[in-house]
């Protein structure tokens, strides 16, 4: 059964200099395509370091992508979080609600095991 | 634009050392960089952080052909053509990015989007967009980060995390300098960081607040009841924001105390539900708390020149960003004009887009009308946008290859000082050409 989290796509430091470093080498690629997941909520749906979840956005887009738990206190259960690229932002929806600006952040996501 | 064609060469195997050089990569502008070059290579960047480092040391001189047309290798001057021809034969055509590229560049891109009644936007649009629209509804409070380093006493960051975004912001700005009224530097400023996570910047505050996702507006909201001395139900504050009242009261008090307040406000402000609601309640905010004290509101913006490019936009046509010229004037109008919408709605039937990722970053509707129309693409390095592109151009590096100005986040403008040439002409180069072809077959020249 699929539970629904909030999803906070960010910047980091790897994802920062990887932009800088190439696009299409593994440093960027692995980072972009990492999800963070609060280590309760790991342990609560059996989750472990490395497994594949699918994620799906608001408007049914569906991607899928590897897991690591957040660092100690990082994020609140019941949020993940994922470095800005092509992952983040296949889960924005088309629609600025007249702002210009896809909500890119805070998104309701579904989470289930692959 | 002198400084952009100045020969910046050495001889083969000759060390140069460029002081002061300018790192683009983030806001924060740094033009205090000591570039080492050595046969068309950075091999030290001093002073600069991990972004900057990344920046610097990983740009040679890219080994593509500087055109290509439909993923072949072409010359410059048919790319011109082609591109001018895409250009002028559409009926909607946009040109978007720009926050890395000089101003001297986005100037010219302005003038290609006059001549062919086109719509132009800016990377500004999905950053802080939402607070470009509030700045026109609310004003905006602000001052230079000069002022900051020698005043801000209570040094505020909210949705926005520095330590990763713009690594030098704490040490060079706001936080850790000894200023003119801050003799001790960090030990005389206090530090607050409202986040919806405990991000890597909230090891530096002094008082961390965890806000509910998705409710800046009501936890900003809440200060400016409290800035009010209207009284509040805690149970009502503490569900609807995440956070006691008592915390907020806190808080409060020490923005009324301070001498010289500054909230610098990201992301989580602008692209989280509420948008440019959240950025108004935040202006609205700083703007009330003058009543009792100096405070002024930053946003902490993230490209190199995307400032410069607010500015440029701006002084062209009237209009930060999401600018229409299809009447033959500009109109503005956010979620219209912008190219997330001009693109997901399927309108746009031709473009350009300079210093900026689209495929990459856009949406999966806008991402696919892109993919759908013949459009231009200017940059440094190979992108899922330039793999796309029609016509696709290999551009030299702004700030490291070429010169001109960008502006710091604070508005002020600083000159570049490359350390190397590179075979690619500059965006300046590439757009002025494409603007002389453009101007031919709209007939402003013969
Ligand atoms: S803080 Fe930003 S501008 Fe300064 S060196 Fe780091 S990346 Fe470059």
């Amino acid at each position: 059964m699929p539970e629904t989290f909030i999803l906070i796509p960010g910047r980091t430091s790897d994802q920062g200099c990887g932009i800088s470093e190439g696009k299409f080498l593994e440093k960027y690629q692995r980072e972009i395509n990492t999800l963070q997941v609060p280590p309760g909520d790991m342990a609560r749906l059996g989750l472990v370091d490395g497994d594949r979840v699918r994620l799906t956005g608001e408007d049914g887009q569906v991607v899928e992508v590897n897991i690591t738990p957040a660092k100690k206190d990082e994020l609140p259960e019941g949020m993940l979080f994922i470095a800005y690229g092509d992952i983040s932002s296949r889960l924005m929806g088309g629609d600025t609600h007249g702002s210009g600006m896809p909500t890119s952040k805070g998104m309701d996501v579904r989470l289930e095991k692959v | 634009m002198a400084a952009t064609t100045e020969s910046t060469a050495t001889p083969p195997g000759e060390l140069k050392i460029v002081q002061d050089a300018t790192c683009t990569f983030c806001g924060c502008v740094c033009d205090d960089i000591d570039l080492t070059v050595q046969d068309n290579h950075i091999t030290e960047a001093k002073r600069a952080c991990v972004l900057g480092k990344a920046w610097f040391l990983n740009h040679s001189i890219e080994d593509r052909p500087s055109c290509l047309v439909d993923g072949k290798p072409a010359t410059l001057e048919a790319g011109y053509d082609r591109a001018a021809q895409i250009l002028t034969t559409g009926k909607y055509p946009i040109i978007y990015g720009l926050s890395d590229s000089p101003c001297e560049a986005q100037r010219v891109a302005v003038s290609i989007v006059d001549w062919i009644n086109g719509t132009i936007d800016t990377t500004t649009s999905v950053c802080h967009g939402p607070s470009g629209m509030a700045f026109q509804g609310v004003g905006e409070v602000t001052c230079s980060l000069g002022e900051v380093a020698n005043r801000g006493d209570l040094i505020m960051f909210w949705g926005s995390n520095p330590a990763e975004s713009h690594p030098r912001h704490f040490t060079k700005y706001s936080l850790m300098p000894k200023g003119m009224f801050l003799p001790n530097g960090r030990k005389d400023r206090t530090c607050v960081i409202v986040d919806v996570r405990r991000t890597k910047s909230a090891k530096a505050a002094d008082i961390f607040v965890q806000i509910k996702p998705r409710a800046d507006f009501e936890g900003l909201w809440t200060l400016r009841a409290l800035a009010k001395g209207i009284d509040l139900d805690p149970k009502v504050v503490l569900r609807d924001t995440g956070v006691e009242l008592a915390v907020w009261t806190d808080l409060m008090a020490r923005m009324k105390a301070a001498k010289f307040g500054v909230i610098f406000f990201g992301m989580g402000v602008t692209m989280t539900r509420g948008k440019h609601a959240n950025s108004e309640a935040l202006l609205a905010l700083t703007r009330d708390m003058n009543a009792y004290t100096r405070f002024v509101a930053k946003p902490n913006r993230g490209h190199g020149n995307v400032t410069g490019a607010d500015n440029v936009v701006a002084w062209r046509t009237g209009y930060p960003f999401g600018v229409n010229h299809s009447r033959g004037y500009p109109r503005f109008n956010p979620g219209e004009y912008t190219t997330s919408d001009t693109l997901a709605n399927g309108e746009a039937d031709c473009g350009m887009t300079i210093a900026c990722d689209p495929m990459a970053n856009f949406s999966q509707p806008a991402r696919q009308h892109l993919s759908s129309i013949p459009y231009i693409a200017l940059d440094t390095k190979e992108t899922p946008t330039t793999r796309a592109a029609a016509v696709a151009f290999t551009v030299a590096t702004y700030g490291i290859n070429t010169g001109g100005t960008v502006y710091r986040m604070d508005d002020v403008p600083i000159p570049l000082r490359p350390a190397f040439d590179s075979p690619h002409p500059s965006d300046f180069e590439v757009l002025t050409q494409i603007e002389r072809r453009v101007k031919k077959i709209v007939g402003i020249t013969s």
